[in-house]
């Protein structure tokens, strides 16, 4: 039995819209829809989804920065060797919670504080936790600049955000993000904003310290090409549901529900001689059914691990 | 053999600046043919939007062209006063870009919109004409004819765009640029865009520069392309010669760093460190610093630089030719 | 040995900031001039307590408040006609002329008849080599006076400035914060006080208590801090409140007050600083307006000099006494309108889209 670092049950962020200044009823956006997923520890999940399909919601209810309405999220406790729900903990509780859950942000511009110095960016979780004295502080924040690839420390730590590149400032995001070595972070498509040939070195660094600080990470994208690279599961997120999870390689070489197919399809290759696999679905076709079945679906098991959101199985397969 | 619609040469281009003048377009040379698609690709700064900008002549105020020469048709544009490249713009050469979608006037409608370009050009022109012609138009695109008469918020992201894709062709123009047009796209939106614009091209016979940093969607549209760094053009060739043997060691990270939903799962290398400074003068290759795995040759400025001839119509520069 | 090399960086770095931004300052024309304005005044108030201090100036005579000196002048007394013109003066302006005083004048003195000499007191009396600016009406010193007002403006300005913008920051970023009731009752406090016009509020509480400098920046200060900045600087703080670096703060699990004061109030500073050098204009402008109403119980500054030269009759004079109001109101407006336009300079370097290139 895998240990898993956080389980995730019937997660629910709901917000409500008032219908305008005559109506008096309430318009329900269910953001998030009733997801499941597991996350054992050491392995990478990715959340691959349009825009406003729920992901991100979704990232900043598990992170517990906008509660959620609904459902269940618990997380391994290091101490009961148990999964604890997050839900009613008390206040020192819960920061010591915190400890555990990081995240990693889209923007390398917005996500440091522009009028603190480097040093002080990565020393601030240490400071918040009382982990050591001063230098021990200092020390830490050192080594893991080193870790990030930021050498010599000395050169970085006096500096400002806005003296450093895009790929520089992630590092320090990472850096700030692990110093605490934490068991779970949450990307939020962290190479999204940076330039198409630093992201490599950017994700293997995230990728070397998954290894050593044995770390999992719920990876958020709209890019299914860098979820393959990041992660060992992929859910396929659609309107607040995960309507696919499985595995990589098999989510990708043997997609069942009609969106993942759309979604594979459509993703350009770069290889002029490669035809795209065309599913054999037409567009107009594919929208109705994805409304015929696409909500209201609970997750129903395949075999090897590849779950999928739908009633009608033997329709789809 | 279809003629050539476009053709530059050696242009070069700087932008003055209080710091200094930033070369960002360094003896760029290309040609596209007559209902060819020329892809153009690079990281961010290379310089390919300053070369879109150029062709149009739509840059900063602090931009000027130093030397070389862009032949429309064999109309030479460098050296024309504002009055003549309004006549080019929109009918010659028209643009789709970055954004672009959040270029329209709010507060007009969207038919209205494309009269008005119709109507820069051809004053001519009745209503009815102009309102036939952007119906055909938007069934090109895929887009309903009602849409005409809608504002823009009233239209998704996806429709608005192809609703700019109308307008840069309203005045049949004999080559767009695309500007990276569906960044900030949903990639299922983003492949039916492509596709009307593949289908638009065929059948209108246009010739189409397509600008990105995504070299997927370079692989897939376009037939010739050019790689360029720091304001140069490092690579350039047939599309597929250049991604099946790619020359220069820039290409070949490139080309290794972008991962891919097919095929096998495989090691990506990675490049580090950052383009060069455009202000001052590169001396040497200027990909070097970067290269991961320079000669002795790399940092000898004497080393015979310029583009190659690799094999025919696929060229590299000298340089960084099988190196990498 | 690492320390030392970082510690060097760091001094380099803040140097090199510095050095950068004061450039940025100098490209804006107004900048410069204003901090000009306001340098010479600083100038003029540090140099009165410099010359008393080295004895070049004597405390009897140049004292802005009890100093004296009486200008003697030898006069012939002289009977004004009633019509002109005259063989002797053309009109009733020309009598009396220079060198001559009208006996009517003298209906105190003793024993004074047409045509006598009289050594007569001039107050006030118009610029001499002594002083430079003329003396008032009570034979103090005009100079004195005006550099006397430039240390009272600098100190009322930056008193109610600070105060003001104090108050104002932490009422801005403690309503963006908290939200609901705690900023809705801060907005409508607000709103009050931007209702209310400032200067008849400020007779009004002046009738009650007497004010002083330091009293006048206290209210001046207090009135300014909860008004309209508080607005501003509630959504600048919110703008702050929704980046990401603050989303990282709390996830870290910092408590919300240390990223109240760690993370947005630094963020919102540069608009508060902005705020400040704009305030120091309204606090100098209110200082001269009430003083000339009387309403202060301040010794001596611009508006007192003024009010003065008022009360004595002397506005009416038109230039005759210019030397007891054109200073004065030379001095308020230059310094006021100083402070506003080394808040335009500094806008450019705290706003970077409004700079050129």
């Amino acid at each position: 039995m895998k240990k898993n670092v956080i389980e995730v049950k019937n997660l629910e962020k709901y917000y409500e819209v008032s219908g305008g200044f005559f109506s008096r009823n309430k318009d329900i956006v269910k953001a998030v829809d009733d997801i499941s997923f597991e996350i054992p520890f050491g392995e990478s999940l990715g959340l691959v989804g349009q825009s406003g399909c729920g992901k991100t919601t979704t990232a900043r209810a598990l992170c517990l920065l906008d509660p959620k309405t609904g459902g269940d999220v618990k997380f391994y406790n290091n101490e009961t060797e148990n999964m604890q729900n997050i839900d009613n903990l008390e206040d020192e509780e819960l920061k010591k919670f915190r400890r555990n859950i990081q995240m990693i942000f889209q923007d390398p511009y917005e996500s440091l504080n522009p009028r603190w110095t480097i040093k002080d960016i990565i020393l601030e979780p240490l400071n918040i936790h009382n982990i050591g004295d001063l230098q021990d502080r200092e020390e830490a924040v050192v080594e893991i600049l080193k870790t990030v690839g930021l050498t010599p420390a000395s050169n970085y730590l006096p500096r400002y955000p806005h003296e450093l590149s895009g790929g520089q400032r992630q590092r320090v995001s990472i850096a700030r993000t692990l110093i605490m070595k934490p068991k779970f972070v949450v990307c939020d498509e962290p190479t999204s904003m940076l330039d198409v040939s630093i992201r490599i070195s950017i994700m293997d660094l995230m990728l070397n310290l998954a290894k050593d600080l044995e770390v999992s990470y719920l990876y958020i994208t709209h890019d299914l090409a860098v979820a393959r690279y990041m992660c060992n599961r992929i859910a396929v997120m659609f309107n607040g549901k995960i309507v696919e999870i499985a595995e990589t390689e098999e989510l990708l070489n043997n997609p069942i529900h009609p969106y993942t197919k759309r979604l594979i399809s459509s993703i350009p290759v770069p290889d002029p001689s490669y035809d795209r696999k065309v599913y054999d679905v037409n567009y107009d076709e594919l929208d109705s059914i994805i409304a015929k079945h696409g909500t209201d679906n609970p997750m129903v098991d395949i075999g090897n691990e590849h779950y999928i959101a739908t009633h009608d199985v033997k329709g789809l397969i | 053999m279809s003629k050539e619609v476009l053709s530059v040469k050696n242009l070069n281009m700087h932008y003055e600046t209080l710091s200094g003048d930033v070369h960002a377009v360094k003896d760029v040379s290309f040609s596209v043919k007559e209902g060819e698609s020329f892809g153009l690709v690079g990281e961010s700064g290379c310089g390919k939007t300053s070369v879109a900008m150029s062709l149009l002549q739509l840059q900063a105020d602090n931009a000027k062209i130093s030397s070389g020469s862009i032949q429309l048709d064999g109309v030479e544009l460098v050296g024309m006063n504002e009055s003549e490249l309004r006549k080019v713009r929109w009918d010659g050469i028209s643009i789709v870009f970055q954004g672009a979608m959040n270029a329209w006037n709010p507060v007009v409608k969207v038919g209205e919109q494309i009269r008005e370009a119709i109507r820069e050009h051809y004053p001519e022109k009745s209503k009815a004409e102009n309102t036939e012609k952007i119906e055909s138009l938007f069934q090109m695109v895929g887009l309903d004819a009602t849409v005409i008469d809608r504002f823009p918020h009233e239209l998704s992201g996806g429709m608005k765009q192809r609703a700019i894709i109308a307008l840069a062709l309203s005045c049949d123009p004999k080559v767009v640029i695309a500007d990276e047009p569906t960044t900030a796209l949903d990639v299922v939106i983003q492949d039916q865009i492509l596709n009307e614009i593949k289908k638009v091209q065929q059948l209108l016979g246009l010739s189409l520069i397509y600008i990105s940093h995504d070299i997927a969607v370079i692989a897939e549209m376009t037939d010739q392309m050019a790689v360029m760094y720091a304001g140069s053009i490092v690579e350039i060739g047939p599309t597929e010669k250049v991604f099946s043997t790619p020359k220069h060691a820039y290409t070949r990270l490139l080309l290794e760093s972008t991962p891919s939903v097919v095929g096998e799962k495989k090691k990506l290398r990675s490049l580090d460190g950052e383009p060069p400074s455009l202000i001052n003068e590169i001396i040497g290759c200027s990909f070097s610093p970067r290269c991961p795995d320079p000669s002795s040759d790399c940092k000898n400025p004497i080393k015979e630089m310029g583009l190659v001839e690799i094999e025919p119509g696929h060229f590299a520069d000298n340089c960084c030719v099988d190196c990498g | 040995m690492n320390k030392n090399i970082e510690q060097d960086l760091q001094k380099q770095l803040r140097k090199e900031a510095i050095r950068k931004n004061w450039n940025l300052f100098r490209q804006s024309k107004l900048g410069m001039i204003g901090l000009y304005i306001v340098i010479f005044f600083l100038f003029l108030a540090l140099l009165q307590p410099f010359l008393f201090i080295t004895g070049i100036w004597n405390k009897g005579v140049y004292d802005p408040v009890v100093g004296y000196e009486a200008i003697k002048d030898t006069l012939l007394v002289v009977e004004c006609p009633k019509e002109y013109p005259t063989e002797k003066y053309e009109s009733m302006k020309d009598c009396p002329g220079e060198g001559e005083i009208n006996v009517k004048r003298l209906y105190l003195a003793p024993g004074v008849e047409v045509g006598d000499y009289y050594e007569a007191f001039i107050q006030p009396a118009p610029p001499s080599s002594r002083h430079l600016l003329g003396t008032d009406s009570l034979g103090r010193d005009v100079f004195s006076q005006i550099m006397e007002g430039s240390q009272v403006a600098f100190v009322l300005g930056f008193l109610s400035a600070t105060l003001g913008v104090g108050i104002s920051t932490i009422l801005g970023t403690i309503a963006a914060f908290f939200g609901g009731r705690v900023d809705a009752y801060l907005m409508r406090q607000s709103d009050l006080i931007l209702m209310l016009p400032s200067l008849p509020l400020l007779f009004i509480i002046s009738a009650f208590a007497e004010l002083k400098v330091w009293h006048l920046a206290i209210v001046l200060g207090v009135l300014g801090g909860l008004g309209g900045s508080v607005i501003t600087i509630k959504s600048q703080a919110l703008q702050v409140k929704v980046k990401p670096f603050v989303d990282s703060a709390r996830i870290t699990g910092g408590s919300r007050w240390r990223i109240m004061f760690s993370h947005v109030l630094p963020n919102v500073a540069p608009l508060a600083l902005l705020f400040m050098v704009f305030s120091v204009t309204g606090a100098i402008a209110s200082e001269s307006v009430l003083s000339f109403l009387g309403l202060l119980n301040i010794d001596m500054s611009w508006g007192i000099m003024i009010y003065l030269s008022q009360t004595d009759g002397f506005i009416f004079s038109g230039l005759e006494f210019w030397w007891l109001i054109l200073p004065a109101g030379l001095a308020v407006t230059l310094l006021a309108g100083g402070f506003y336009l080394v808040g335009r300079g500094l806008d450019d370097v705290f706003n970077p889209r409004l700079r050129k290139r």
